[in-house]
């Protein structure tokens, strides 16, 4: 069975989890959470969520602790980089797949 | 009598068009005057959308015909050039875009006047191209080319050649507005935005097919461009179909891709586009009265190109003498390669030469297409005759 079936004559998609195919496999670097430093976390308190807040492609939950979807996570960084308590390192995936 | 460029915009008028966004371009600028005074009268009841350039009227024909309108475009040249990453856009989206392409020399040199390099430069975006050999083909093709279209689901390039056409009065035969709409019902789209019934169109496609978040299978990259191919190689009997009830209801004869005239029995052909290949008829005309049985091939279609009409035309000629006003560097005229290639593994064997001529507004007179054509036969005759390259008709 070919793609014909789907009747789409250009690229066509509606809004939904998952519409670009699996994106985490354009991942480089996968950001890892130190739950000792994350604020919701330390506090077991809904606070701060800035990652949820900044995430571009929502895969970041707004729950205790935080959890990453990594099937579309594309390791951007952005969480890391907006992160107050420096909780979120962005490690290789290289380092995970050994 | 109108010119070339009235003939167009009466085109798009007749057709109802909804939205036309253009920036003005020598020759093609009466174009975009006639339809600006069309809406500003109230004769058309369309938008015309100012822009600030040929890359932005493309992109605003392009999204309106996303939403559901009927659009026209009219550029030249540079213009056309400035358009040629969302005409890529507009054929890979598959909108039934026309776009009035008045065929103008390209820079550098600096230049306004005639020829094809234009269009030939944009043969692979995925537009039809179709190109008109007077004011009236310019009207009726501007009237079919959104029945082509809007069956097809492809963008569709009407060109003529500048001023030669364009600035050029000749007889036209305009038909009703009724006939017109019977001929041409309203747009229905094949794809609509609608934020009752959110889409996302040309996201990012990778290579490899995909699960959508249906649980559909949706092509990838690969697919969508097959879909384009494939709906050029349709539409060559669309175009046809088109012609033809265009013919039956307005008595002008479009039934095939090219127009032939004299190919019953000629050993000799000439093959050209547009204007040029009126010209060669004239040509035709004072070889024939020398003996020689010489017929004219005019490709009404480029894009898609009609290579078995052509094959079929020319396989029992001796000699075909094909006439560009374009070049494609390196090798040699666009048409020329296309008429080898077609009749390649016809089984005619067929001496085939290219001759550029009429670049940047050059001159062109039916007497130098008439000794072209007898020297190349000489050169036949002789043995002699050398197919690596083309010639020029130029003074170097």
């Amino acid at each position: 069975m070919g793609t014909r079936d789907c009747g789409h004559i250009c690229g066509e998609s509606s809004p939904g989890i998952g519409e670009a195919g699996k994106t985490g496999e354009w991942r480089d670097s996968r950001p890892v959470i130190d739950e000792d430093r994350c604020t919701p976390a330390r506090k077991n308190k809904p606070a701060c969520f800035l990652c949820w807040l900044y995430c571009p492609e929502a895969v970041m939950s707004k729950t205790i602790p935080v959890r990453i979807d990594m099937e579309y996570c594309k390791g951007c960084g952005i969480c890391a980089q907006v992160c107050p308590v420096h909780a979120i390192a962005m490690i290789e995936e290289g380092r995970f797949t050994a | 009598m109108i010119d070339g460029n009235r003939a167009a915009a009466l085109g798009a008028k007749l057709s109802r068009v909804q939205v036309v966004a253009a920036y003005p371009i020598t020759p093609q600028t009466p174009v975009t005057e006639a339809l600006s005074e069309f809406v500003e009268r109230g004769e058309l009841q369309a938008q015309y959308v100012n822009v600030e350039s040929e890359h932005s009227a493309l992109a605003v024909c392009s999204s309106a015909s996303l939403v559901g309108a009927r659009t026209f475009t009219a550029t030249s040249s540079h213009g056309l050039a400035y358009m040629h990453e969302m005409l890529h856009w507009v054929a890979g989206t598959r909108l039934p875009v026309v776009l009035a392409c008045v065929n103008r020399a390209i820079g550098a040199p600096w230049n306004v006047l005639n020829d094809q390099q234009d269009s030939m430069s944009q043969r692979d975006t995925g537009w039809i191209q179709m190109y008109a050999r007077n004011n009236q083909e310019i009207l009726d093709l501007v009237i079919q080319a959104y029945s082509i279209a809007e069956k097809a689901c492809l963008p569709v390039m009407v060109c003529y050649d500048g001023y030669v056409l364009s600035h050029t009065e000749m007889p036209v035969g305009v038909p009703s507005q009724d006939a017109v709409d019977r001929f041409l019902p309203p747009y229905k789209p094949h794809t609509i935005l609608d934020p009752g019934s959110p889409r996302n169109y040309n996201l990012v496609t990778l290579a490899n097919p995909r699960v959508n978040a249906e649980g559909v299978l949706c092509h990838g990259y690969m697919e969508i461009r097959y879909l384009l191919q494939e709906a050029m190689e349709k539409s060559k009997e669309t175009i046809a179909d088109v012609g033809r009830e265009f013919s039956d209801l307005f008595g002008r004869s479009y039934v095939k891709l090219l127009w032939e005239d004299r190919m019953q029995d000629a050993e000799i052909a000439i093959v050209a586009m547009g204007s040029l290949a009126m010209e060669a008829t004239v040509a035709a005309d004072a070889l024939r009265r020398d003996g020689l049985r010489v017929g004219v091939i005019g490709l009404r279609v480029f894009r898609p190109f009609p290579g078995r009409d052509v094959a079929g035309a020319l396989g029992r000629c001796r000699l075909v003498v094909v006439f560009d006003k374009s070049i494609s560097y390196g090798n040699e005229g666009a048409t020329c390669t296309e008429i080898k290639a077609a009749l390649y593994g016809s089984g005619a064997n067929t001496a085939v030469h290219n001759f550029i001529v009429g670049l940047g507004g050059r001159d062109v007179k039916a007497r130098e297409l008439a000794d072209a054509v007898k020297k190349t036969l000489s050169l036949v005759e002789g043995g002699a005759l050398n197919n690596e390259s083309a010639e020029w008709i130029c003074e170097i």
